[in-house]
């Protein structure tokens, strides 16, 4: 039982985020986008905790509501990038031969592109907007899933239980879903925080440059772009933002880094 | 070697022609028309069919893809809308600085790296090691988007050590280098720090040890040679990330590259550009990761059979 910091503290910071993205508006009692312009750039005080931003709409208030979308997207994307990641790894690690072939030169080919790339090609053409977003980040998103899904189905289908259970007459179904889900379930787990901690990056990134939650709507990645006009005279628009994606995503980085540790010493 | 080489090269040729059409696919088929999005919603009909035909969007799909791929292996991306002048051309300007901001955010990356991994590394589970796994992990959890604007903030603005914005001599590249690289520094450092410890149970570590070299010499003479492998390794996989990296970062600096000419290309809905754009990420990013084959092949030897 050596020390597992990581998963305690990354435990935490994730709670505390899913509870601000839950209830966050309420604990600001602000709207977000009420616009008061006697307030513009008006520093951190006891009224804004955070100050205003250059149209005085309440900081505190919008990083409450860009915690929402952050969480809200990210966790989307994942679910979706491992859901048809997972479907067609699976297909590919069952099929084997050409059928698996092909898919992974299709993987191949969507992972030339790199980092972000895709989904910014993918949502500057698509368009601004939340669920564009969503399909720009998930269709860059499902590879990993796909071949972490495919490795494991193709290791774990040579076990000895597996075996066992096909000679009894299990069904690839059965053995698919009874025998070989729940020994994947450990790495699938750990690989989906890391993605939802790297989906907050991306989302803020394409936010940041234009392409994904657009102005009024308050998200991190906007607000901070938008900040950096006022970095000389309200270095705070840029800070606050900045240190909620942060902490976001060592979060879930923790959190990762935990369940990781966690997994190896089990198996 | 030259096999090696050739059969690399060889592999190249499929990926690189998937991406191409990859590309294609996303601008042309993709809903959304790219001429309406130029000319606006309200663009008389007449003026919509003009563009089309201006651009050939109005010839049948295959005759436009044959075109395309044509013109790739020719380097001729056709016109940007913006510019009125070749695509590649336009390219060609911009990539000097983004290859240069790459390279020194590499750079600045393994400078960070190697203390850190060495120090983590040589006693697993001392303090040396958790200040520098402290660091990784706030490194690895802090976006390009916020280390840019703080770095600015403290030390162009406050400190005004460095110029704030702009592509000019070494004083600008420190800033935006550091931006990229902490990152990469970041995972390097972990990824080392775990290979030295496997490599201190090795054999060869072990006769090193009781031939009479002190701990750390054996880790730097023997370990950290081995350990270099998977670093090559892991620079060829942060590849990606270190392009994209340097797109963003670029925009965060007023770099000239091709990452800022690819986000004021889509803005500029000039969709020539950014198809130009996009392509010179992903092949770039393709060759890059060949490159890395070849040096992982030449630093170990098994790696060519």
């Amino acid at each position: 039982m050596t020390r597992n910091a990581s998963l305690a503290a990354g435990a935490t910071i994730v709670a505390l985020f899913a509870i601000v993205a839950a209830i966050g508006p309420a604990i600001a009692g602000v709207d977000p986008l009420a616009i008061h312009l006697s307030e513009s750039l008006a520093p951190p005080s006891a009224a804004h905790l955070l100050g205003c931003d250059a149209l005085g709409r309440d900081v505190f208030a919008r990083i409450m509501y860009g915690a929402r979308l952050s969480l809200g997207v990210s966790v989307s994307v994942v679910a979706l990038s491992l859901l048809v990641g997972s479907l067609i790894g699976g297909i590919a690690g069952i099929s084997r031969g050409w059928i698996d072939e092909a898919i992974m030169r299709g993987v191949d080919i969507v992972l030339a592109f790199p980092g972000i790339l895709l989904a910014i090609a993918l949502a500057a053409i698509l368009g601004p907007g939340i669920v564009d977003l969503v399909i720009a980040l998930s269709a860059m998103g499902w590879t990993t899933y796909a071949r972490l899904v495919r490795g494991e189905v193709l290791s774990l289908r040579e076990r000895e239980y597996v075996h066992a259970a096909e000679t009894l007459g299990a069904g690839t179904g059965r053995v698919l879903l009874a025998h070989l889900l729940p020994a994947m379930a450990g790495p699938i787990a750990v690989q989906a925080t890391f993605g939802v901690g790297g989906i907050i990056a991306a989302e803020a990134a394409l936010s940041f440059l234009g392409l994904g939650a657009l102005p009024p709507t308050p998200s991190w990645g906007n607000m901070l772009d938008a900040g950096r006009a006022f970095i000389l005279v309200a270095p705070y628009l840029t800070m606050a933002p900045g240190v909620a994606i942060g902490l976001a995503i060592l979060g879930f980085n923790l959190l990762g880094d935990g369940l990781a540790q966690l997994a190896g010493t089990r198996s | 070697m030259t096999r090696y080489f050739l059969r690399r090269l060889g592999a190249l040729v499929p990926v690189a022609l998937g991406v191409a059409t990859l590309t294609f696919a996303m601008i042309h088929l993709v809903p959304g028309d790219p001429v309406v999005a130029m000319l606006g919603e309200t663009a008389a009909p007449a003026d919509i069919q003009g563009l089309r035909h201006a651009l050939g969007l109005d010839r049948p799909l295959g005759e436009q893809y044959i075109d395309f791929l044509g013109g790739l292996a020719k380097g001729d991306l056709g016109e940007s809308i913006t510019y009125r002048r070749p695509v590649t051309r336009l390219i060609a300007e911009r990539f000097p600085a983004t290859l240069e901001l790459t390279i020194a955010g590499l750079v600045v990356g393994m400078l960070i790296a190697f203390p850190l991994g060495v120090i983590a590394g040589a006693k697993p589970g001392g303090a040396g090691d958790l200040g520098a796994m402290g660091f990784a992990i706030l490194g690895i959890s802090i976006p390009h988007i916020y280390l840019g604007p703080l770095l600015m903030i403290v030390f162009s603005l406050d400190l005004r050590w460095f110029p704030l914005t702009g592509r000019g001599g070494w004083s600008h590249l420190v800033l935006p280098a550091v931006t990229l690289g902490t990152a990469l520094a970041a995972v390097l450092a972990r990824m080392l720090r775990q290979s030295l410890i496997v490599v201190r149970e090795s054999d060869y570590m072990r006769t090193a040890l009781s031939k009479g070299l002190g701990p750390m010499s054996a880790l730097l003479g023997h370990g950290l040679r081995n350990a270099l492998t998977s670093v090559v390794t892991l620079v060829g996989l942060q590849a990606g990330a270190l392009l994209t990296g340097a797109l963003i970062t670029e925009v965060i600096f007023s770099w000239p590259g091709v990452g800022r000419l690819l986000i004021s290309s889509i803005s500029a809905r000039d969709y020539p550009l950014v198809e130009g754009c996009v392509l010179t990420f992903a092949l770039t990013y393709v060759v890059v990761n060949m490159a890395t084959d070849l040096v992982y092949a030449i630093v170990d030897p098994r790696v060519r059979l």
